[in-house]
């Protein structure tokens, strides 16, 4: 491209931007305009989006290393030291499982010694709260004996159903050594239901999702033990 | 000009508050009330928002069409709560685990609207500012006093988790105020929430009657005249 072509260019772009510029001369007049008010609200959302774009590339890194830093606290909590040598954020596996509604997958992260399998963790959701879902996480060992359950995720009453979580109760520690094997279908109950566990006082269904929500996630790890474990 | 500010002062915090006078954004207040410090920390994300909010209106007004000022508004609004969710989800990780749930929230908050139509889009930035937080800071206030009657109420304690929410230096603020309290189950549910509030609302019109009998020359309040859809 030559000069003069560029210079012309500049020129009319120049022109056309202090044509821009003057329509804002007399505000009064341009809001009366039917296209001026198409253009300004394309112009909020092509500015909400860009602001939002660039947010979202500023903190996808950081909100992605909290996030994990979160599931590590978790895991300590759940998998003893003593269990793993290995970090345990970078030793996932990924279980994919024909649901009600389309697959599911699952992360299930495995503790290793000496690279052999020692246990595993895996988050998943137990249906049936009282108000929504809880998300939970599970750590077993390579038999299948609970050695920790934590709440992720809830939203349960306060002062009542959110005994569950960790911080407000010693509840969730009774799953401690509870596996398949020594503990029937009939006991995996709240003591109302005849089971073995404690329900809160005002508080049944919460409790009940919860220890639910556990046998199946053992019943999930029974499913693909040879798997995990390999 | 300062007596302006003197009256938007007045205004948010107590003539024309949003929840005592004007009576909306009851959504999110009767949703997170159950505790102070749940309201306390919704307070300062809506407060933070409308500041945002209110001073963006202003500065752009002459911009904005009458006719599609909704349409800019609601963009604007949810552009800015999006935002303040991603920010604090980054790095203040600590904070949005305790608030996070509350964050979307604010985006159905008519009350931020509410201001945004009714003063930001018509007045200076100074003002409009001082107005959103105000307002905010009204909002805010009437959350805590309602958590807080909730709380004492339905669990003996007062600011309870304070410290999670910012941070260990205000562990004094947590008190046990009923040892070995049972509860009191309707309190901590928004049905609760309803009831409280309307023991407030006429706490406040008895507390202002008494005022204006003291005082004979007080002129009718912004909010008799003006009454705006939750």
């Amino acid at each position: 491209m030559s000069n003069a072509t560029l210079d012309s260019l500049r020129g009319f772009a120049a022109n056309r931007w202090e044509l821009l510029v003057r329509q804002f001369d007399d505000l009064d007049a341009l809001r009366q305009r039917l296209d001026y008010q198409t253009y300004i609200l394309a112009a909020a959302g092509l500015v909400s989006s860009l602001l939002l774009g660039i947010a979202h590339f500023a903190t996808h890194d950081a909100i992605e290393a909290r996030r994990n830093e979160d599931i590590q606290v978790t895991l300590e909590q759940i998998l003893p030291d003593s269990l793993h040598d290995n970090r345990l954020v970078d030793d996932v596996k990924t279980i994919v499982e024909p649901g009600k509604t389309g697959t599911s997958e699952t992360s299930v992260y495995i503790a290793r010694r000496n690279g052999a399998a020692t246990g595993v963790a895996f988050k998943f959701i137990a249906p049936g709260g009282y108000s929504g879902p809880i998300v939970l996480m599970i750590g077993m060992d390579k038999d299948g004996t609970v050695l920790g359950v934590r709440v992720v995720a809830h939203a349960e009453t306060p002062g009542l159903g959110d005994k569950i979580e960790r911080g407000k109760s010693d509840w969730i520690l009774s799953f401690g050594g509870k596996s398949l094997d020594n503990t029937s279908p009939e006991h995996f109950r709240v003591k109302k239901d005849g089971g073995d566990f404690d329900q809160f006082a005002g508080a049944t269904i919460t409790p009940r999702a919860v220890v639910h929500g556990v046998e199946s996630g053992l019943k999930f790890f029974q499913r693909h033990r040879a798997e995990l474990l390999e | 000009m300062n007596e302006e500010f003197r009256k938007i002062t007045r205004d948010g915090l107590w003539d024309n508050n949003i929840v005592f006078s004007q009576s909306i954004g009851l959504c999110p207040l009767l949703a997170v009330t159950g505790t102070a410090v749940n309201g306390l920390g919704m307070g300062l994300a809506t407060t933070a928002v409308m500041v945002v909010c209110s001073a963006l209106v202003s500065r752009g007004r002459l911009l904005i069409p009458p006719e599609i000022r909704i349409p800019i508004f609601v963009v604007l609004i949810a552009m800015v709560v999006t935002l303040v969710d991603m920010l604090m989800n980054a790095w203040l990780h600590e904070m949005h685990k305790v608030l996070g749930l509350f964050i979307p929230l604010i985006v159905t908050n008519c009350a931020i609207l509410g201001r945004v139509e009714a003063y930001a889009s018509r007045r200076p930035v100074a003002e409009s500012t001082m107005d959103g937080l105000m307002m905010g800071l009204g909002f805010t206030l009437a959350l805590v006093v309602l958590g807080a009657t909730r709380e004492i109420l339905g669990a003996g304690t007062l600011f309870a988790n304070a410290s999670l929410l910012m941070g260990e230096s205000f562990a004094w603020m947590e008190t046990v105020l009923i040892d070995q309290y049972r509860g009191f189950l309707l309190m901590a549910l928004p049905p609760g929430g309803f009831l409280m509030l309307g023991f407030i609302l006429a706490g406040k019109k008895v507390l202002d009657r008494k005022l204006q009998a003291r005082s004979k020359a007080v002129p009718v309040s912004l909010a008799d005249t003006m009454q705006l859809e939750g």
